[in-house]
């Protein structure tokens, strides 16, 4: 089968990217000296889940980088290393490499290899240490696991196996019977099965296992390969693999290694031992950890119970087949192989050989002669020497293991069509393709609307069939209609709730901003964060972020004040920061808070004035004042620094909100903080909006920022000198904008007393728009008119609406902003119109975006009486 | 064709596995972790387990522990995913009542290879 992997490295890119945010606030959470064992693990499952993937993958650069910090983190994790600062900060920037090899990948850019190759330097030199040796024996148990264990061939083509299952080898849910099924694919087999073990019925244990087998194999397959049959029960039977002349008889008798034993005296002694073989055993181990304390480490994956069955096990196996040299050279080589991959060195061999002889002697006694000495001490000579022949000699990883059959090399083909399909799905996933992770329970919902809409559409679908309509189906029909409107809305929820995404996705990164930037500037700041499971639309999320960073930048930059100014004002050391999230009213709210020294007023309005922003005579409210820092080119910062000075000021931070629909402000107490509020709509794509109607233009503002609408009460109107009308409400005195003024517009009445006042507030401002009328409210879907035409100031965009017309949805804010222009502009004077009936356009000098708003209306009505205003 | 039940707290290695295994016509229920893991097998009875060793809640040695412990799974081949250099993994996994293991990285091919000799 051939399975295309690069349809799940979406997924696993995300998934890495989330793994990669853990290891980092996870990082970030250690505590030096006294790290919790937890925690560090958590970090290491996230790079082991990547290393894994990675390598499934075949994304080989971030496996190799990863293998590198999960070794460290695996010698963190057992408590062979300390945790230092030093190493969490080598950690941290690995994460951000790590993360920047993934989105080069990703996004199939080339990788960044000065980047790496540094950072792979700080981890191995980190590595370096002590526990270096430790992961040089990691790749040599590797690399004698991959190259197998003698992969010579039976010059025969025949082999012989001894298959002996210990008795409880079936309890790891292993079956010998599908173990030789397997073997049988490997070419013809001749089984002998031995029945000797087996007791009578009545002592019999259903699940144990009495039987061994020897098997003939007539195969020119290797004995790797055989072994790989039986790499699961390895340790849980006696296994002996040789080859085999039998019947085919003139084999040469492979002798070149033919051990010189005395193989009488040997078993003799052996035979004499027999009954003490136990207490041999554990006399042994018990004698080589005393001795030789060093060789311990080499049994850390074992019982002594099991070891020393082991032992025996081994011993009993060498004596027993001391006539057989070639099956014995075969199981040493097998031993042999296997203590290269425990990590036995030749001086072992020596400790254990004189201490196994010591060990024999005390318990031998007398029996233990000089002639037994020397057979012994010769034959445990000639095992080191065969087994340290089998080692194989360290190589670089990756090689794989010879195979000759076309049917066993099936798995070492395999590499080779990973590697490809990785390189294609770079290509595929380069298009900026994103995806995101939708909770099964939403999904659910969705199926659960669309088949009421289908059951709905059904019962409409009748009416299609009917002749015609009658009274009495009229109700049905009207019945199916508000269900057809419950399930648009319904359907229209699920799907928006699909794009909608915790803003914890947005906050991750502070913690660590917070920190790199509190040892940057020498400052002492907590991060504190709530809200985060508040869900935000995924293409808001990511558009906040970059205002987000600048507003906790500046807020630890300008807001939190050094150590000892806060001392000195009575304040804890530690500044805190605190992001906030909250749902209120069909938006989002995303607050953040420092306890720093808050804005200075007088500076700001004095460099307000030198900068003529304000001119000296203005008499600005607190508030107001603090709002001239969101001014372009506004900074009181006496010195620009590295970390907010970036000549990206406050005023794009509240462009780049605006742009999603959003509004940002800011309360602020000198010596107390300050609190930036961000206000943002759940979503893009759609709108609550309220329909108005000036002359025979239909247009929008969004509901959200409507407070309430006024029957215009003419006393309540004042005129005052130089900034248009406003408006008494209560104790406010609100600006009038006439929309019909504004967008040149021939309305139904000039006169404020005859038309409404719709009362909207944006960025705390309040404006009173002159209608002639309020029509529907209504959701509508916002399309752009950027895209479609070209921005227009005082409009944020235009919907379609049910019959098919074309309406644009007001610019709150910008028409604000408008206003100011208008009413300051020389020349201009609203006022006059508060009383007549002109409304004369030809004396407005009109700007630009008012000739193109009028153009746009022109073509849009043309549009409407063509019926065809629908693209 | 079997019931198989994957276990791998990695989305994308879970999404592989059961790509791979449904198309050889298995049926497939993941978990995520070893808990999840353990009441979805005390629920329903599965030909065969295949855990990672590596994850959160509980991990697939104990996972391996339990199941072997019960007694509708005391033979029931469990394999677990482990690295290549993982062999202290494999001695423990053993030690639990593993029947194999498939060394990551692994491919599909050699993923079905694997299950196909214990199934």
């Amino acid at each position: 089968m051939s399975i295309d992997m690069t349809q799940f490295l979406v997924t696993f890119y995300e998934e890495s990217f989330e793994g990669l945010e853990i290891m980092e606030s996870e990082l970030l959470n250690l505590d030096v000296g006294a790290a919790d064992a937890e925690t560090i693990n958590t970090i290491f499952r996230a790079a082991h889940s990547i290393k894994g993937g990675s390598g499934t993958f075949g994304l080989n650069a971030v496996a190799s980088f990863t293998h590198v910090m999960e070794t460290l983190l695996d010698e963190m994790r057992d408590g062979k290393r300390d945790v230092t600062q030093e190493g969490v900060e080598i950690l941290l920037s690995s994460v951000d490499v790590l993360r920047e090899m993934l989105q080069s990948l990703r996004d199939d850019l080339p990788l960044n290899h000065d980047a790496i190759s540094v950072a792979q330097e700080q981890l191995d030199n980190l590595l370096n240490g002590s526990a270096n040796n430790e992961r040089e024996q990691v790749n040599t148990v590797t690399d004698s696991y991959e190259q197998g264990t003698g992969s010579n061939i039976s010059e025969t083509g025949c082999w012989k196996i001894y298959f002996n299952p210990n008795r409880d080898m079936y309890k790891t849910g292993n079956d010998a019977v599908r173990i030789i099924r397997e073997l049988e694919e490997l070419g013809e087999i001749e089984v002998r099965v031995d029945t000797s073990s087996l007791p009578g019925l009545d002592d019999i244990e259903s699940e144990d296992s009495y039987l061994s087998w020897e098997i003939i194999l007539k195969s020119d397959t290797s004995e790797t390969d055989i072994r790989e049959v039986f790499a699961w029960v390895e340790d849980e039977c006696d296994l002996i693999i040789s080859p085999y002349s039998g019947d085919v008889g003139d084999t040469k008798k492979s002798s070149e290694n033919k051990p010189e034993l005395n193989v009488a005296v040997l078993e003799k002694s052996f035979d004499a031992l027999a009954p003490q073989a136990e207490a041999l055993a554990a006399r042994f181990y018990e004698s080589l950890f005393s001795n030789h304390p060093e060789v311990k480490p080499l049994f850390k994956n074992t019982t002594p119970e099991k070891q020393q069955a082991k032992l025996l096990a081994a011993l009993k196996l060498v004596v027993g087949s001391l006539k057989n040299p070639e099956a014995l050279v075969k199981s040493l080589t097998e031993m042999g192989a296997r203590h290269q991959a425990y990590g036995a060195v030749a001086e072992h061999y020596d400790v254990v050989a004189s201490t196994l002889i010591s060990t024999m002697k005390e318990l031998a006694g007398d029996l233990w002669t000089s002639e037994v000495n020397t057979a012994w001490q010769d034959a445990l000579g000639i095992i080191a020497g065969i087994m340290l022949d089998a080692y194989q000699p360290v190589v670089a990883s990756g090689q794989q293991s010879q195979s000759t059959t076309p049917k066993a090399s099936t798995p070492t083909k395999q590499p080779a069509n990973t590697n490809k399909p990785a390189t294609e799905s770079r290509k595929a996933s380069g298009s900026g393709e994103t995806s995101i992770r939708v909770s099964i329970d939403k999904v659910d919902e969705l199926i659960n609307t669309v088949g009421e809409l289908v059951i709905t559409q059904a019962m409409l679908g009748q009416f299609g069939e009917l002749e015609e309509l009658d009274n009495s189906h009229l109700d049905t029909l009207r019945d199916g209609l508000s269900q057809l409107e419950r399930n648009t809305r319904e359907l229209q929820e699920s799907v928006m709730r699909i794009r909608m995404l915790p803003i914890s996705f947005a906050f991750q990164r502070f913690p660590r901003l917070v920190h790199d930037l509190s040892s940057q500037l020498g400052k002492k700041v907590e991060l504190k964060m709530s809200g985060e499971q508040t869900e935000l639309d995924k293409t808001v999320m990511e558009k906040i972020g970059d205002p987000l960073v600048h507003l906790v930048r500046n807020s630890m930059d300008h807001g939190i004040e050094s150590p000892e100014k806060r001392i000195a004002a009575g304040k804890s050391e530690m500044g805190l920061v605190h992001l906030d999230a909250y749902h209120q009213g069909g938006n989002i709210v995303i607050e953040i808070t420092d306890d720093g020294g808050g804005l200075n007023t007088e500076k700001i309005l004095a460099k307000a004035r030198s900068s003529g922003l304000v001119s000296a005579d203005d008499n600005l409210t607190e508030d107001q004042v603090h709002d001239l820092i969101f001014q372009p080119g506004f900074s009181t910062a006496d010195q620009v620094s590295d970390v907010s000075g970036r000549g990206v000021g406050m005023d794009v931070v509240r462009r780049n909100i605006r742009s999603l629909g959003g509004t940002v402000d800011v309360k602020s107490k000198e010596g107390d903080g300050s609190t930036f509020r961000i206000r943002l709509p759940l979503t893009l794509a759609i709108l609550d909006g309220q329909l108005i109607r000036v002359g025979t233009e239909i247009y929008i503002i969004p509901l959200v920022s409507i407070i309430e609408s006024v029957q215009v009460h003419k006393d309540k109107v004042n005129v005052i000198s130089g900034r248009g009308e406003v408006y008494k409400l209560r104790d406010d005195y609100i600006p009038i904008v006439r929309l019909y003024h504004a967008f040149g517009l021939t309305a139904d009445s000039t006169v404020l007393d005859k038309g409404l006042l719709v009362v909207v507030e944006a960025e705390g401002h309040k404006v009173a728009l002159f209608v002639d009328e309020l029509l529907a409210q209504q959701q509508v879907v916002i399309k752009s008119l950027e895209t479609n035409y070209k921005k227009v100031e005082g409009l944020s965009g235009a919907t379609i609406l049910g019959d098919g017309t074309v309406a644009l949805i007001l610019d709150v804010v910008g028409l604000y902003e408008l206003s100011k222009k208008v009413t300051t502009h020389p020349g201009l004077n609203l006022s006059s119109s508060g009383s007549s009936e002109d409304g004369d356009i030809e004396e407005i000098e009109v700007e630009e975006g008012k000739l193109d708003i009028q153009a746009t209306n022109e073509s849009s009505s043309n549009e409407d009486s063509g019926g065809e205003a629908v693209a | 064709m079997a019931t198989i039940l994957a276990v791998d707290d990695s989305a994308s290695m879970r999404q592989m596995v059961t790509f791979t295994l449904k198309g050889a016509g298995h049926d497939v229920v993941e978990a995520c972790d070893g808990k999840e893991a353990l009441d979805k097998a005390k629920g329903q009875q599965f030909d065969l387990v295949i855990s990672d060793v590596n994850m959160p809640v509980m991990d697939g040695i104990t996972l391996i522990k339990e199941l072997r412990a019960l007694s509708e799974y005391k033979f029931t081949p469990l394999l677990m995913l482990t690295t290549e250099s993982g062999d202290d993994k494999k001695a423990q996994g053993k030690t639990a009542g593993a029947t194999g293991w498939i060394v990551k990285p692994f491919n599909p091919d050699q993923l079905l290879a694997t299950i196909k000799k214990v199934l």
